[in-house]
C-alpha cells in the first residue's frame, strides 16, 4: 500500500497496523527528546489547498518527529484562481523529489487523482478532501477509542480492535468527510455505528452504508452508547435551508447540558464523547460536555501527531501490505530499517 | 439540397448488405444513387465507375447528429468546423447539428450563417447551426427564432443546450413561437436550482464519493413539465440527452397520450455508468451524469421500443487542461463522433435489442425527420441522395483518442476495444472517407 486515500478499502489488518505503531509513537511523544531518525533524508510535503492550521501542524510535527525534511505548500484557494493546475503543481513537486505528499484540498477526490495521474512518484497521504475522506482523523479517532476500551478493560490496546463497541456520529454527515472516513473504518475495526442527523443532512444513498441511521439522538442515547462523536455545523448550512435555525438544531441534534445529564441518568459512566474540531461551543456542543471529563477532544489532538507518525512512517518505508490481509500474519513489532522502535527509545 | 454538381464521381459499391440485409451493389453518380442491382458489374451504366469491393460491409444512410458541440467560433482550441467535422465524416455522419453554445452564441442569423458557412467550405458534412433559444443562452428574452430561420442556415432546431429553458413561461414562448416556422425546441432538461454545484449522479457513489449529487428528479420534473406544456400549446419538442429510467417512463407517457415529443440518448449513457466516477478522473464528468446500471439498461429498452427516437452524440471535446484538474473544476463533456456508431453497435446490436434497420432508423431517418433536412436521412433508394456510409461489423479496434480527427482527446472509451468500423461515407455522392481514413472533402470546397 503505497498511498492512504480512504478508509474505505483499509484492510483490518493494515489498520490494525498503523494503530499499534501508533502507540509505539505514542511513547516517543512522551520522552524527553522526542525524535527518532527513522525518516532522516527524507522529504515530507504539506500541500494545503485549503486552511487547516490544526491538520498541519499535526503532520508537520508528526514528519519533524521522524526527522524528515518538512517543506509547508499552502496553495490556497481553487487552482484555477491561482492560475496553476493541480497537474502543474504535483510536478513541481515531484521535480523537487518529494518522498511524500500530504494533501489537503477543498476538492472531493484530488488526492486520488494526484496518486493515480502518474504526476507524480512520492506516496501521498489524503490529509482531508472536499466532503470525501479524511482517513487520518478516522484513525485518530479509533486510536483514542481503542485506548479508551483498553483502559476500561485494564488491558494492552496493542493488536485490538473494536468489536461491540457502540459508536454515535451525529450532526452534519452530508458534508463531513470525517464521518465518512469513520463509518468505513470503524465498521472494518468491528464497531457498531450509529449517525443521527436531520434528514436533510444525511446524503441520499446513505442507506447502503455500513452503519444505522437515525433521526433522534435521545433514542439512540437510550439505546446504550459508548463513544458520541459530536460534527461540526456550519453556520453557512442555515442559510440554505438544510433546518429552520441554529436554536432548533442544538435542541434536537446538539450535545447539549441536558443530554450530558442524561448520560449520568441512563447509566452510561464510561461513554466519551469527541469531536473532530474545531468545536461550535452551543451549537452542536455545549461548553459543558466539551469540557467533561467524558470529553476526548484534547486526546484526540495529542493522538493525531503519532497516527500521522505511524502512517508516515509505514507507508514512507513500504511497510503496509496492499489489501490483501492474510489473517494472523501481524507482527506484533514494528520494525524501522531493520531496527525494531525501541532501539531507539 | 438539389445542387450536385457533375463533379462528384461515380461508384460502384459492391455486395454491401443493404441495412443489414440482403447484398446488393450500389451505383452512386452525380450525387445520387443512380441505380440498385443484385449485380451492376458490368453494365453500361457502370461504365468507368470506380469499384468499391464491400462485401461483408453494411450500407447505412449517413448518419445524422442532432447535437454536436464544433465550438466554433469562439473556442478554436477545443474544436472547429473543420476538425469537428472531420471526425463527423470518419464516424460515419453526413449531417451533423451544430449547437448554439458558442462565443458569441449562435443566437443570431449572422451567428448561425456564420456556423453554416464554415461548414459549407469544410465541405465534409452538412452542418445544420442550432439556434438559442434565449439570447446569450441567458434564458431571459427569446433569440430572434424567425430571423434565424429565415437565414441562409434555415435553422428548424432551437436549442440553450448546456443550459435549461427553465422559466416555464419563456418556454412556453419559445413552444408556441417555432410553430410559425415549424420548428422545435431541444430541451436541455436540468432545474437549475435542484443541481447547484452537482458533480454526479445523486446516489449510492455521490454519497461515498463526498462529491454533489445530481439527482434525476431535477431531469424528470422539467421534462414531465415541458411534456405537459407541449401538449397544452400543440407544439413540438424535443429532450435531448435523456438519462434516467424516470424520464424515460415520463416520455414513455407522454408519447401514449400523443404529444408531440420526441427524444434522444447518448451513446455514453447507453453504457457507461456512475461507478466509474470512484476513479475520480474527469473524462467521465458530463452533462447529464453518467447514472446507474438500471438507467442504462432502461435507456436501451427505450431506443429499442421507440421510446427514445434518436441517438445524439453531444461530442463535447474540451482542451487538456479542462480534464487535467481537479474533478470539481473539470469541464463536463466527452467526444462522441468518431466512436458513437461503435458503441450503439456493442450496446444495442451486439445485445439483439435492435437490428441496422433500427440503427438506421436512430442515427439518420429520425434525427433528420427532427431536423426537418430533406436530403439527409433517406432511404437508400434509387434517385435518394447518395449520402450513406459502409460499416464493416466485423472490425474490432482500440480506441485511442490522439489518433482521432477531433481536438479532443476527453473520451471515455479510451483503451477500451470496439467493435465496427466506418470504412467509407459518401456525402452527396463524394466519398469523405475511403478505406477507414479520410479522403477529401465534397469538392469545390474551400478546404
Amino acid at each position: 500500500m503505497r498511498h492512504l486515500l480512504s478508509t474505505e478499502d483499509l484492510s483490518l489488518e493494515n489498520a490494525v497496523r498503523i494503530l499499534d505503531t501508533a502507540e509505539e509513537m505514542a511513547a516517543v511523544g512522551e520522552r524527553e527528546v522526542k525524535k527518532l531518525p527513522a525518516l532522516r533524508g527524507r522529504t515530507v510535503v504539506n500541500l494545503f489547498f485549503e486552511d487547516s492550521t490544526r491538520t498541519r501542524i499535526s503532520f508537520e510535527a508528526a514528519a519533524k518527529r521522524l526527522s524528515a525534511d518538512v517543506i509547508n505548500f499552502a496553495a490556497k484557494g481553487s487552482s484555477v484562481s491561482k492560475g496553476e493546475s493541480l497537474k502543474d503543481t504535483a510536478q513541481t513537486l515531484e521535480a523537487m523529489s518529494a518522498d511524500a505528499v500530504v494533501i489537503r484540498h477543498w476538492a472531493s477526490g484530488a488526492p486520488a487523482q494526484l496518486a493515480n495521474s502518474g504526476w507524480i512518484d512520492a506516496a501521498v497521504i489524503n490529509a482531508g478532501d472536499g466532503t470525501h475522506a479524511h482517513p487520518t482523523q478516522a484513525l485518530l479517532d479509533a486510536f483514542t477509542m481503542r485506548r479508551h476500551l483498553a483502559k476500561l478493560a485494564g488491558t494492552s490496546s496493542i493488536g485490538a480492535d473494536l468489536t461491540g463497541m457502540r459508536v454515535v456520529i451525529a450532526g452534519d454527515v452530508l458534508h463531513s468527510r470525517v464521518a465518512r472516513s469513520n463509518v468505513w473504518l470503524l465498521k472494518t475495526l468491528g464497531a457498531e455505528v450509529t449517525l443521527v442527523a436531520p434528514p436533510t443532512l444525511l446524503p441520499i444513498g446513505v442507506e447502503y452504508w455500513p452503519c444505522k441511521v437515525s433521526y433522534d439522538l435521545d433514542s439512540v442515547l437510550a439505546s446504550g452508547v459508548d463513544a458520541v462523536m459530536m460534527l461540526r455545523v456550519q453556520a453557512e448550512r442555515m442559510n440554505d435551508s438544510f433546518f429552520p435555525s441554529t436554536r432548533e438544531y442544538s435542541r434536537r441534534w446538539g450535545f447539549d447540558d441536558a443530554r450530558l445529564a442524561k448520560l449520568d441518568t441512563l447509566g452510561l459512566k464510561d461513554t466519551i464523547i469527541m469531536h473532530p474540531g474545531p468545536m461550535n461551543r452551543g451549537l452542536e456542543i455545549s461548553s459543558a460536555a466539551a469540557d467533561s471529563p467524558r470529553s476526548t477532544v484534547l486526546a484526540q489532538v495529542r493522538n493525531g501527531v503519532s497516527v500521522r507518525m505511524a502512517t508516515l512512517y509505514l507507508l514512507m518505508s513500504g511497510e503496509l501490505r496492499e489489501n490483501a490481509p492474510a489473517a494472523g500474519t501481524t507482527p506484533n513489532e514494528t520494525t524501522l530499517n531493520g531496527t525494531t522502535l525501541k532501539e531507539f527509545a | 439540397m438539389s445542387t450536385a454538381t457533375p463533379t462528384t464521381g461515380t461508384y460502384l459499391i459492391r455486395q454491401a448488405s443493404v441495412l443489414g440485409g440482403d447484398a446488393a451493389d450500389l451505383l452512386i453518380r452525380e450525387g445520387v444513387i443512380a441505380e440498385i442491382g443484385a449485380d451492376l458489374l458490368g453494365t453500361p451504366a457502370a461504365a468507368g465507375a470506380t469499384v468499391i469491393e464491400a462485401e461483408g460491409l453494411v450500407a447505412l444512410p449517413g448518419m445524422v447528429d442532432l447535437h454536436t458541440h464544433l465550438r466554433e467560433p469562439g473556442r478554436e482550441d477545443a474544436e472547429t468546423v473543420e476538425t469537428g467535422t472531420r471526425a463527423a465524416a470518419l464516424g460515419g455522419f453526413t449531417s451533423v447539428h451544430a449547437m448554439a453554445n458558442s462565443s458569441p452564441v449562435a443566437d443570431t442569423a449572422g451567428v448561425v450563417e456564420q456556423v453554416y458557412s464554415l461548414g459549407k467550405e469544410s465541405g465534409w458534412v452538412d452542418v445544420r447551426p442550432v439556434g438559442a433559444v434565449t439570447v446569450g443562452l441567458a434564458g431571459k428574452q427569446l433569440a430572434e427564432l424567425g430571423a434565424m430561420a429565415d437565414s441562409r442556415a434555415r435553422v428548424r432546431v432551437f436549442s440553450d443546450d448546456g443550459i435549461c429553458v427553465s422559466d416555464p413561461v419563456l418556454m412556453r414562448r419559445a413552444l408556441e413561437y417555432v410553430k410559425a416556422f415549424d420548428g422545435v425546441i431541444a430541451q436541455h432538461a436540468q432545474e437549475p436550482r435542484l443541481t447547484e454545484g452537482a458533480q454526479m449522479n445523486e446516489g449510492k457513489v455521490s454519497s461515498v464519493l463526498g462529491l454533489a449529487g445530481w439527482p434525476a428528479v431535477a431531469e424528470e420534473s422539467i421534462i414531465a413539465r415541458d411534456v405537459l406544456l407541449a401538449q397544452h400549446v400543440g407544439s413540438r419538442l424535443h429532450v435531448c440527452h435523456v438519462s434516467t429510467a424516470g424520464s424515460v417512463e415520463i416520455i414513455r407517457w407522454a408519447k401514449a397520450r400523443g404529444i408531440n415529443v420526441t427524444a434522444e440518448v447518448t451513446p455514453h449513457h447507453l453504457w457507461l455508468t456512475e461507478e466509474l466516477v470512484r476513479s475520480y478522473n474527469p473524462v467521465y464528468k458530463v452533462n447529464p451524469p453518467l447514472r446507474a446500471d438500471e438507467d442504462v439498461q432502461a435507456l436501451r429498452a427505450a431506443l429499442a421500443d421507440g421510446t427514445i427516437d434518436i441517438i445524439g452524440t453531444d461530442h463535447a471535446p474540451h482542451p487538456d487542461e479542462a480534464k487535467a484538474c481537479e474533478w470539481a473544476q473539470a469541464a463536463m463533456g466527452m467526444t462522441g463522433l468518431e466512436t458513437a456508431l461503435s458503441v450503439v453497435q456493442h450496446t444495442m446490436i451486439e445485445t439483439g435489442l435492435m437490428s441496422w434497420a433500427d440503427f438506421a432508423r436512430v442515427t439518420s431517418f429520425a434525427p433528420a425527420a427532427i431536423g426537418r433536412l430533406a436530403d439527409q436521412g433517406r432511404p437508400l433508394e434509387v434517385g435518394e441522395p447518395a449520402n450513406l456510409v459502409l460499416v464493416d461489423p466485423a472490425a474490432r479496434w482500440t480506441v485511442d483518442p490522439a489518433k482521432m480527427a477531433t481536438k479532443g482527446r476527453n473520451s471515455p472509451f479510451a483503451g477500451r476495444e470496439l467493435p465496427g468500423a466506418v470504412k467509407a461515407t459518401f456525402f452527396r455522392g463524394h466519398p469523405t472517407v475511403l478505406d477507414g481514413v479520410l479522403n477529401t472533402p465534397y469538392p469545390g470546397s474551400a478546404s
